[in-house]
């Protein structure tokens, strides 16, 4: 049964990062990262992580997202990347390049020791902030003021001259 | 339950793709939107790894580290914006005005 959720999720994730890379349309492009962030969501859920997978659906798919396809409608008249691409051999040597970062990780990630710990799923909600707010209070305050300098710097960013 | 293994070759592979999207696009937006999927890997990985712990820090890191996106998309938006008012086209290929 998990392992048929995760084989469904696997394909939908991989079938939609395939697809954000090869569609010319970067708004075809958006929708299918949404459809991505979401079956990760999914998997967040199956590894019993479930606050996760809501701030994965609230912050990813839902704010970002929408900063995206805003992005994408303000800049993109149409379609875009149709004239000639004057550097397409060294692109196309992103393939072999890709295709060797993925065996080198599979492989990394196979040889790896993974030491025997307790092997369960404790991450609920509870754990995650109990673990915010005590031992991670420090980053987590930093992250408000990380939050705000961004802020700041895209509304100088995006200001008009005058 | 899939054994977290599964789940560690699938972020690699969801890395590998990010990496090639960030190679092969021209639009900075969709590169950008590459950078995010790669960011996603990584955090699969990081909840795969604290499930097999049974630890909760991998939670707390992603949500550090969905944070640092947030901020980061707002800001690499923002700069695309300005660089699309000052030269009104969008190609990688056209920024290379900070190379020596």
């Amino acid at each position: 049964m998990g392992i048929v959720a995760f084989a469904i999720l696997a394909v939908i994730a991989v079938g939609s990062a395939l697809g954000l890379v090869l569609k010319k349309n970067p708004i075809h492009g958006a929708l299918f990262l949404v459809v991505n962030l979401a079956s990760v969501a999914a998997l967040y859920l199956t590894l019993g992580a479930e606050f996760l997978a809501a701030a994965q659906v609230i912050v990813y798919a839902g704010a970002i997202m929408v900063l995206f396809v805003f992005a994408i409608m303000v800049l993109i008249p149409g379609k875009e990347e149709t004239g000639p691409d004057p550097r397409r051999r060294v692109r196309l040597a992103a393939l072999p390049v890709g295709g060797v970062l993925l065996v080198i990780l599979v492989i990394v990630v196979g040889r790896a020791v993974v030491a025997t710990g307790p092997v369960g799923a404790p991450g609920n909600v509870e754990a995650v902030g109990r673990l915010l707010f005590t031992d991670y209070l420090f980053p987590f305050e930093l992250t408000s003021v990380l939050l705000l300098a961004a802020m700041v710097g895209v509304l100088l960013l995006a200001r008009r001259r005058a | 339950m899939a054994p977290e293994s599964y789940y560690l070759a699938l972020a690699a592979g969801l890395f590998s793709i990010g990496v090639i999207g960030v190679v092969v696009r021209r639009n900075p937006l969709v590169i950008f939107m590459s950078i995010e999927l790669m960011l996603n890997a990584a955090n699969l990985s990081f909840v795969a790894f604290g499930h097999r712990f049974g630890s909760a820090e991998g939670q707390v890191f992603v949500f550090f580290v969905m944070a640092v996106a947030a901020a980061e998309v707002a800001v690499g938006l923002a700069i695309i914006v300005a660089i699309f008012r000052l030269r009104q086209r969008l190609s990688m290929d056209d920024l290379s005005m900070m190379r020596w």
